[in-house]
């Protein structure tokens, strides 16, 4: 046996290996898509998520079975927490249904690919570079999208503006609309704690080529987040003015609003 | 009864293994004069071969005397061939003369081969690149704008004289037995360098289903720039190790530092200016071509990484 069969055996249970092969996704003789994504890497992926769920960060989700189970869809959450942990946990719940599974694709900021072996990484188990011509190839392909139209606007925020929706870009809804996706709202709570913030050093962030370079621990910490998903929201698509978008878009934002305040609710303490 | 005159056809870049292919699947129906800039090559007693630069006034000799129907340029200098003033010459004005020739003689149909490259590799290329996207290698090295500048000027004369029927192939990395492009001699060769940490996905398209696909398209008088790829993918790490290559890790942050490398290695197999295809992908869309012209690939990219591991320096 091979060291790499070795590992995969003790990494991967035969059950784990099953799931993701059940989630036929639509890739090339050779195991991977023109995004790079990889079934093998998403394997240990998945695998290395599930501990960080289950046991690190304690993920409750609700409902989850909202995102449709086939068709292309945009899930669109608030972005938090300095890294894009929520994006892979809320990739997770989806993945981890036991009726209907899917391996949504994230899309991710525009510095990501330039880094080494990190991109790649990113690439394999399903995350996207940010562009608009990759949303919408996905979305022709079918495939489910989660978008944070935040960007570094919302993920590089300070803990003392936790869960403060920034400004939405509008370009989610214009692809929703062209391709007839609905749009899942997501509300995450619990990301802001995991690397809380205090300032941003713009000029070293400047200087190393990076969207923010914050003052906080150099460790995540293991807060309890709640994931709230809710109902499908569908939009037309008539040829509206961009006010119009921009209100769709508003409409969108709050019902975020309304999911972040429930899991701020339930929550019973931080940790 | 009237015997039916068979299509006269020049072909250019005769030398390359992609023209002897397309040359073999036309001789039968067609009338052949082949032509390369480089070299003369033997083809057999059917089919006249020059050793021409299409600069030069006999060059429309050939138009006088073999009467042509249609064109099929293969002829682009690779950047790895000649120096950058010499393959300006060949790819841009020689092809503006053989266009030119090609109207002014009434020539009904020309395929011209261009190159994924013209596309040029960034960090934020998306995947599935298609037709309407913008060239940008001619922002990015001076190596490559002979061949953007080739296909501005096919473009030009596509819709400037429709009668031409011009049709502009843009495919990934042509790889298969006889082919001597980058791509081809980095997968035969036992030890490729790598760049550390990135492995950008590929296409690689056999040169036999190229060659079908140029038949193809010279076949059908449909206009227009189309890509030619098959719908499978790979990173390219991983389709080293398929042929059986050892990878050799170059460093590759920040990026001077390859740069430099590279440029005093003067690695021809890893020229510098294509560093960028080998740390980002330049994915594109073969979809269009496929639907216009019913053009399916036969050979599987298993098929191809088994030859290269088979065969280390086949040529």
């Amino acid at each position: 046996m091979s060291l790499a069969s070795f590992l995969k055996s003790r990494l991967i249970p035969a059950e784990l290996d099953q799931h993701i092969n059940r989630i036929r996704k639509p890739i090339g003789s050779l195991g991977y898509d023109p995004w790079g994504y990889n079934n093998e890497a998403m394997k240990y992926g998945f695998a290395l998520t599930k501990q960080l769920y289950e046991k690190y960060f304690r993920v409750e989700a609700h409902g989850v079975e909202n995102i449709p189970a086939e068709g292309p869809v945009l899930i669109i959450g608030n972005h938090s927490g300095q890294l894009p942990l929520d994006g892979i946990l809320v990739g997770y719940a989806l993945a981890a249904r036991q009726e209907n599974p899917r391996i949504p694709r994230a899309m991710i900021e525009r510095f990501f690919p330039t880094v080494p072996w990190l991109g790649n990484l990113l690439n394999e188990v399903g995350a996207v570079l940010g562009d608009p011509v990759n949303c919408a190839k996905m979305l022709a392909n079918d495939e489910a999208v989660i978008v944070f139209p935040e960007g570094v606007r919302g993920s590089g925020k300070l803990y003392h503006d936790r869960y403060e929706l920034k400004r939405f870009g509008n370009g989610f809804m214009h692809l929703a609309m062209k391709y007839k996706a609905p749009i899942v709202p997501v509300g995450v709570v619990g990301c802001e704690e995991t690397i809380p913030a205090i300032a941003n050093i713009k000029p070293l962030a400047k200087a190393l080529g990076i969207p923010y370079a914050p003052v906080a621990m150099p460790v995540v910490l293991p807060a309890k987040v709640h994931l709230n998903f809710g109902a499908p929201m569908h939009f037309d698509d008539l040829e509206i003015p961009e006010e119009q978008v921009t209100e769709r878009v508003e409409k969108v934002k709050a019902e975020i609003n309304r999911l972040i305040d429930k899991g701020l609710s339930e929550r019973k303490r931080l940790f | 009864m009237t015997n039916q005159r068979r299509p006269h056809i020049l072909v250019t870049g005769a030398a390359g293994a992609l023209a002897k292919r397309v040359i073999n699947q036309l001789r039968d129906h067609c009338d052949l004069v082949a032509v390369d800039f480089r070299e003369q090559v033997y083809l057999g007693d059917d089919i006249p071969s020059y050793c021409i630069d299409f600069n030069k006034r006999v060059f429309e000799d050939l138009f006088r005397r073999y009467k042509f129907d249609g064109v099929i340029h293969l002829g682009r200098i690779q950047s790895s061939q000649l120096t950058r003033m010499r393959r300006y010459n060949a790819n841009v004005l020689g092809t503006q003369k053989l266009l030119d020739l090609s109207h002014k003689y009434g020539i009904k149909r020309v395929v011209v081969l261009s190159t994924f490259h013209v596309y040029g590799a960034v960090a934020y290329n998306p995947a599935l690149i298609d037709e309407s996207a913008p060239l940008k290698s001619a922002g990015l090295s001076a190596d490559l704008v002979d061949s953007v500048e080739l296909e501005n000027l096919a473009n030009i004369y596509l819709w400037r004289y429709p009668q031409l029927n011009i049709t502009i192939l843009r495919p990934c990395n042509i790889v298969g037995p006889g082919v001597r492009n980058t791509i081809s001699s980095l997968l035969a060769s036992g030890r490729a360098p790598v760049l550390a940490g990135f492995s950008p996905m590929m296409q690689f398209i056999h040169i036999d289903d190229m060659a079908d696909a140029i038949v193809l398209a010279y076949r059908k008088p449909a206009r227009g720039v189309f890509n030619v790829a098959p719908q499978d993918w790979i990173a390219y790490q991983h389709a080293l190790k398929l042929c059986g290559c050892k990878r050799i890790q170059i460093p590759s942050v920040p990026p001077i530092v390859p740069r430099l490398i590279l440029r005093t290695l003067n690695l021809r197999s890893f020229p510098s200016y294509l560093m960028a295809f080998f740390k980002y992908p330049v994915v594109i869309d073969g979809r269009a071509f496929a639907r216009e012209f019913e053009f399916q690939p036969k050979r599987s990219l298993k098929e191809i990484f088994r030859f290269y591991r088979e065969n280390k320096h086949p040529v």
